[in-house]
C-alpha cells in the first residue's frame, strides 16, 4: 500500500538510518530502564536526554486490537480503502506500541492477540519503513 | 488575502483554575455557584455565508435569550467566559470578510470574550473576561470557579460552534507525499486524527469485555429520539424524523467498527448560560441550580495508541474527583449526560462514574434495558451531540433544564436533584456536578 514517506530530522535520523539497514531501534532510557517511542529528545519519564540511547530491538510482537479505516482524512490513503490499521505491542516491551496497515491480512480477518514478524516496506523517497506481518 | 484571527486580548484561564489532580478534597465553593439561564440561538446545518447567521450573530441571540430567560439586564453583568474557537475550519483565508464586527474571524468561526462584549448591547459592565478554550465543559468549570473565587458575580457563559460550507475539517487536512515532525508516526499508516483511535479502542473494549458493535443500537436510537425532545437541538429543528435500529445497523464504516452514525454531525449554534453567586441566584427568574463541584482530566498515552487500560485509568479518575469535589457518590447521582459526540466513548464514562451501578464491562448489557427518558435508567435525556448535533453542551442546557423541572418531554420521571455533565475525550476533558440544593 503507497505510503507518504517519513523526513528524517536530527531526532529521528537515527531511527530511519536503522530501518535503511532493516533494523528496529527503539529510544531507551538506561536511568529509568525503559523504552520509549515515539522518539522524544528526552525521557519522558526522567526529562532528561543524557541517557537516551538507540536499542535494537528484536523484531517480533502480537497484535493489540486494530481498525479498518473505510474513510481516512489523508487522501494518500484513499485510493486503498479500506485497509488495516492495526496496534502492534513490542516483545521487549509491551507499553511500547506501533503501527501496521498488517501486508498480508485481509481486512475484516485480523487476528487480535496472533504473533507479527517484522518486514520493512519502501516508499517513494527509497526510504524504508516499519511493517509486520502475522506469523502463521 | 490573509486569515485574520480572533481578537488575542483575552487570556486562556490559568491552569490553577482547573481541579486536575485528585486529593483537593471538597471544592471551596460547593453549592455557593449557580446556573440560573439558559440561551440558544437557532440551530443549522452549516452557516449559509451571510452576517444574519453567522457564530457572531447566534451567540448574540443567545446571550440575549439568557438575560431573558434569567430575568437579568445586560448592565448586571459583570463577567464574560467564552470558548474562543468554534469546532469546524475558519471561514477565511480564501474568503472574503464582511464589515467590522465580521472583519475577522471573530464572530464567524469563534467567538471571543471581546468580541462578544462589544456587540451585545448593555455589556457595559464587565470587568472580568476570560476564555476557556476547547469546549463548554472548560468554561463551564473557568466560569464556576471565577464565580466562586469573586473575581466576577454574574457571568454570562458562552460557546458558538460550526460548521462551513463544503467537506468538514478538510482544510488542514494531511494529503501530501511526506509527512514531517510528530505526525510521522501516525500518518505514515494513515492514522491521523482521532478517529482510527476510537476505533481500535472500542476493539480493544469489545475483546476485552465480550461484546460488539450492534450493541450500541438501542443506545444510539435512544440518543436521537431523545434529540427529537430537545426543541433546542438540530434534529427537533430540522429533521424530526425517526431513526431505528436498521439505520444505525446499515450506516457506512468511518473507522471500522466506528459508523457515522456513531458520530455527531456537526452543525451551526451557539449558547449561553448565565452563572452567578448563589445568592444573587435567589432573585432570578429563574430556580438557581447549583454547582456542587468541577474536575479535569489530562491523560497522555505511553506509546501512539491510548490504551484501554489507560482509558479506564483515566476516566476512572476524573469521576473519583468529580465525587471527591460534590462529596457525592455514585448512588446520588440522578441525571447523567456524558459525552457522546463519538458513541464508541460514552461506555468509559457511564461505567467510571458508576452510574446506575454500572461497573467496568457493563455498559453494553445497561444500553440493552430500558433508557428512554420515563424508563428507570433515562441516559443522557438531552440526547446529547448525536441526538441533537455536534455542539458539546446540549449536556448542560439538559442538567439545568432537568435540575429546574423544565425539561418538558424530556422531563425524567426518576429524582432529579443532582446532575453530572461532561467530555469530551477520556484522554481530557472537564466535568461538573449540579444539585438542587447548595447542601
Amino acid at each position: 500500500m503507497p505510503k507518504p514517506a517519513p523526513t528524517p530530522d536530527e531526532l529521528t535520523k537515527p531511527f530511519w538510518d536503522a530501518c535503511n539497514e532493516r533494523r528496529l531501534v527503539v529510544q531507551y532510557c538506561s536511568t529509568d530502564q525503559r523504552y520509549q517511542y515515539p522518539p522524544a529528545a528526552v525521557c519522558e519519564a526522567c526529562g532528561s536526554g543524557s541517557n537516551l540511547t538507540w536499542r535494537e530491538v528484536s523484531g517480533r510482537g502480537k497484535i493489540v486490537t486494530y481498525t479498518i479505516m473505510h474513510d481516512a482524512r489523508q487522501r494518500t490513503f484513499h485510493a486503498d480503502q479500506p485497509f488495516n490499521i492495526a496496534i502492534i505491542e513490542l516483545e521487549e516491551d509491551s507499553a511500547i506500541k506501533l503501527f501496521s496497515n498488517l501486508p498480508g491480512t485481509p481486512i475484516d480477518e485480523v487476528p487480535v492477540g496472533a504473533s507479527v514478524q517484522l518486514e520493512f516496506e519502501e516508499v517513494h523517497t527509497g526510504q524504508l519503513v516499519p511493517e509486520w506481518r502475522v506469523v502463521n | 488575502m490573509t486569515l485574520r484571527p480572533l481578537n488575542p486580548n483575552t487570556k486562556n484561564a490559568p491552569a490553577e483554575m482547573y481541579r486536575a489532580v485528585e486529593g483537593l478534597g471538597v471544592w471551596e465553593h460547593r453549592g455557593k455557584v449557580a446556573a440560573v439561564g439558559i440561551g440558544h440561538s437557532p440551530a443549522d446545518r452549516r452557516w449559509d455565508g451571510t452576517i444574519e447567521k453567522s457564530l457572531g450573530a447566534y451567540a448574540i441571540i443567545a446571550a440575549n435569550k439568557c438575560l431573558e430567560d434569567a430575568g437579568v439586564t445586560a448592565g448586571q453583568i459583570d463577567g464574560v467566559v467564552t470558548v474562543p474557537n468554534g469546532m469546524g475550519d475558519p471561514w477565511g483565508p480564501d474568503r472574503p470578510y464582511f464589515e467590522a464586527p465580521y472583519d475577522t474571524e471573530d464572530g464567524l468561526s469563534g467567538v471571543t470574550a471581546d468580541w462578544l462584549v462589544n456587540n451585545v448591547p448593555g455589556l457595559d459592565n464587565v470587568q472580568f473576561k476570560m476564555h476557556g478554550p476547547g469546549c463548554m465543559a472548560n468554561a463551564m468549570n473557568v466560569a464556576a470557579q471565577a464565580v466562586g473565587d469573586g473575581l466576577a458575580h454574574t457571568v454570562l457563559v458562552v460557546r458558538a460552534t460550526g460548521n462551513m460550507p463544503g467537506r468538514y475539517h478538510q482544510s488542514g487536512t494531511p494529503s501530501g507525499d511526506l509527512t514531517s515532525g510528530p505526525a510521522t508516526w501516525e500518518a505514515l499508516w494513515g492514522w491521523p486524527g482521532g478517529i482510527p483511535q476510537f476505533g481500535a479502542g472500542f476493539v480493544e473494549y469489545c475483546n476485552k469485555y465480550g461484546s460488539n458493535h450492534d450493541r450500541l443500537a438501542p443506545f444510539v436510537v435512544n440518543l436521537r429520539t431523545n434529540g427529537l425532545l430537545m426543541p433546542e437541538g438540530y434534529y427537533a429543528q430540522n429533521r424530526a424524523e425517526p431513526f431505528t435500529v436498521d439505520d444505525y445497523l446499515n450506516s457506512r464504516w468511518i473507522s471500522k467498527p466506528m459508523s457515522m452514525n456513531d458520530c455527531d454531525m456537526p452543525i451551526q449554534n451557539a449558547v449561553c448560560y448565565l452563572l452567578t453567586t448563589a445568592e444573587r441566584a435567589k432573585d432570578m427568574k429563574q430556580k438557581p441550580v447549583y454547582i456542587l463541584g468541577h474536575a479535569t482530566h489530562n491523560g497522555k498515552a505511553r506509546s501512539v495508541y491510548q490504551t484501554l487500560e489507560e482509558t479506564e485509568e483515566w476516566t476512572s479518575s476524573v469521576a473519583n474527583k468529580l465525587y471527591e469535589a460534590s462529596g457525592l457518590s455514585p448512588a446520588d447521582v440522578d441525571v447523567f449526560n456524558a459525552y457522546d459526540g463519538f458513541t464508541l466513548f460514552t461506555q468509559y464514562y457511564l461505567e467510571a462514574f458508576q452510574w446506575h451501578g454500572v461497573k467496568r464491562g457493563e455498559a453494553h448489557d445497561f444500553y440493552q434495558e430500558d433508557l428512554s427518558v420515563k424508563g428507570p435508567h433515562p441516559l443522557l435525556p438531552s440526547g446529547g451531540n448525536n441526538g441533537s448535533g455536534r455542539t458539546r453542551y446540549w449536556h448542560y442546557t439538559d442538567c439545568i433544564q432537568q435540575l429546574q423541572g423544565r425539561a418538558g418531554p424530556r422531563q425524567v420521571n426518576i429524582k432529579a436533584e443532582t446532575a453530572v455533565a461532561g467530555g469530551p475525550l477520556p484522554a481530557g476533558g472537564n466535568w461538573m456536578m449540579f444539585g438542587t440544593s447548595p447542601d
